[in-house]
């Protein structure tokens, strides 16, 4: 597939944001287990949550460039019950609108007790709050997973693995992110962010591992064969019908040489994973150039990851179009 | 249930690409607005069209077949372009189970045309909305039109009628005998989407002729009942006389 930018902008920018919205309320869960010390909720979890939703917005604008009708992105809220494209439409807006809230309500030091649950543990909005954000980002990311794991001809996405790895992967930039995030605002917040953040990049590395030894030894389930339903050994495309491009020409090929395709894995093998776990381990004790590093290398990992993922992927219109004359 | 299809006959296609101009002809002019294309006298020519002429070359020399293959959509049975439209843009008639998309609602996000297996969907670039052949239903159910124009521009086009139309649901229709009685088959069948549209293979003509039936065993000329028969290259009264 030809990987557009529009869409990789967004998977990982909503990625991080999701991740960095989990660690967030992680954190507060931790802190009122008495787990952590509880940090200044206004700076962290106040501004932690501004900035996921500067990063959501980002994504939601990177989106736009990916429509050829932007003015008509309302519609697709319609086809939630078959499209798993429509789901994320409405999920990301709705998670948005509670990360607004859960960071408002720590912004503005709204904390009424709500309850006291059993084990002496005060239930505030900021919990309930979080609870829904917790489920509507595991949501969104089965979404946005969802749309490229349902279509069962790119077999390279039609796995479980898709979805593990799109949680995975947001998931440690997020975590990342909040670690690097928590140096200037709550230090006693970072070694538990960073120690998590290390944890998911190991977890991120094995399932991606596994994607990529799994795509490796696929077979293709169409052929030629039954492309065109002539049953014989050797058939070659003489004309693909047009001598110039068409849309089915330029969306679904990279365009790039192998050499490309396999220097782009080894660059995203090394800076979404060992890198950034090197950084965030070494930057445990609060080092903010360490951790800010971590991140940033991480996310531009990540883009040639999502580029990858992309390019990878083999449509089987493909077989149609292998001959220009 | 009707379900409109097209047939073609990979026996009888010439590669002309009649159909393909014809297609283009008609739909550009339609009611649904121009497939309009780019750059089309300059170097790299692009655009818009539903109906394509692939070429294929099968087996090797000097044992080989070139098979022109008109693709198109398929309008398939169970169409997985249609579900994934998250506007629902894309979508298949009850009627007559035409795929179809709503150029008005359509948001251009390119989603069905990944779900398509066959590649039949093409974004026109400038209307920046999904298109797909629509199997002329703006022709088909046209009632100015004589009975005999009610059809595809396609099927209209073609000089070797190798494209048949009609419903392939109706067992008596000419399509669904066409499809039963000569070996018609839908294309990349492992995906379970069940194209309308069909292919009928290439044939061979082949008479076997016994020698027996190059000579008359039973010549009457020959047979004047007196033994030993004659042999069977023994002169005929034919080859003796003149009568």
């Amino acid at each position: 597939m030809h990987p557009a930018f529009s869409v990789i902008f967004l998977t990982t920018l909503i990625g991080a944001a999701q991740g960095l919205f989990l660690a967030l309320f992680t954190a507060q869960t931790y802190a009122a287990f008495k787990l952590l010390p509880q940090p200044d909720a206004h700076a962290f979890y106040g501004q932690g949550s501004l900035l996921a939703l500067v990063l959501l917005v980002a994504g939601l604008v990177a989106s736009f460039f990916h429509l050829g009708h932007p003015e008509r992105a309302w519609r697709t809220a319609t086809k939630w019950r078959t499209s798993w494209l429509s789901r994320e439409v409405i999920v990301l807006p709705a998670f948005m609108g509670v990360v607004f809230l859960y960071g408002l309500a720590h912004w503005l030091d709204w904390h009424p007790l709500l309850m006291t649950l059993p084990g002496e543990l005060p239930l505030d909005p900021t919990a309930i709050l979080g609870v829904a954000g917790t489920v509507l980002a595991f949501a969104l990311f089965l979404c946005t997973a969802m749309i490229y794991a349902c279509l069962k001809f790119l077999a390279e996405w039609h796995s479980p693995l898709t979805v593990i790895n799109y949680v995975l992967l947001g998931g440690a930039s997020g975590f990342s992110l909040a670690a690097a995030f928590a140096a200037f605002t709550a230090p006693e917040l970072v070694s538990f962010l960073a120690g998590w953040a290390a944890i998911i990049t190991l977890l991120g590395l094995l399932g991606r591992s596994a994607s990529l030894y799994r795509n490796a030894r696929l077979k293709p389930k169409s052929t030629l064969q039954t492309a065109i339903g002539i049953k014989h050994p050797r058939i070659v495309q003489k004309t693909q019908g047009f001598m110039g491009g068409s849309f089915n020409t330029r969306e679904f090929f990279h365009g790039q040489p192998v050499a490309v395709l396999r220097g782009i894995k080894w660059f995203f093998m090394l800076t979404v994973f060992p890198l950034p776990l090197l950084l965030l381990v070494s930057g445990m004790q609060g080092t903010v150039g360490l951790l800010v590093a971590a991140f940033v290398v991480q996310y531009v990992g990540l883009l040639a990851e999502r580029w990858f993922f992309f390019a990878q992927a083999n449509h089987p219109q493909n077989l149609y179009y292998q001959s220009i004359a | 249930m009707t379900q409109l299809a097209l047939v073609i006959d990979l026996n009888v296609c010439v590669g002309c690409q009649a159909c393909v101009t014809s297609c283009k002809e008609w739909n550009t002019s339609g009611s649904a607005g121009p497939m309009v294309d780019q750059n089309p006298y300059g170097p790299d020519p692009t655009g818009t069209f539903f109906n394509r002429v692939q070429t294929f070359e099968v087996g090797e020399f000097p044992n080989t077949e070139t098979v022109h293959f008109p693709k198109s959509c398929l309008h398939c049975e169970d169409p997985p372009c249609v579900p994934v439209c998250p506007t629902g843009a894309s979508y298949k008639r009850k009627e007559d189970g035409i795929v179809l998309v709503d150029y008005d609602k359509c948001i251009g996000c390119k989603y069905c045309s990944w779900a398509c297996p066959y590649g039949a969907r093409e974004l026109d670039e400038q209307q920046q909305v999904m298109k797909k052949c629509t199997l002329c239903v703006d022709r088909i159910y046209d009632m100015t039109m004589t009975e005999d124009d009610r059809k595809p521009s396609c099927v209209k086009a073609c000089p070797t009628s190798a494209r048949l139309y009609g419903d392939i649901h109706d067992p008596e229709s000419a399509v669904s005998i066409a499809i039963r009685e000569s070996g018609g088959y839908p294309l990349m069948p492992e995906w379970g989407t069940h194209p309308a549209n069909h292919y009928l293979p290439r044939r061979k003509t082949r008479i076997k002729i016994h020698e027996d039936e190059l000579e008359r065993a039973d010549n009457p000329l020959k047979v004047d009942r007196q033994l030993p028969k004659p042999a069977m290259n023994e002169p005929t009264l034919d080859d003796v006389t003149t009568w």
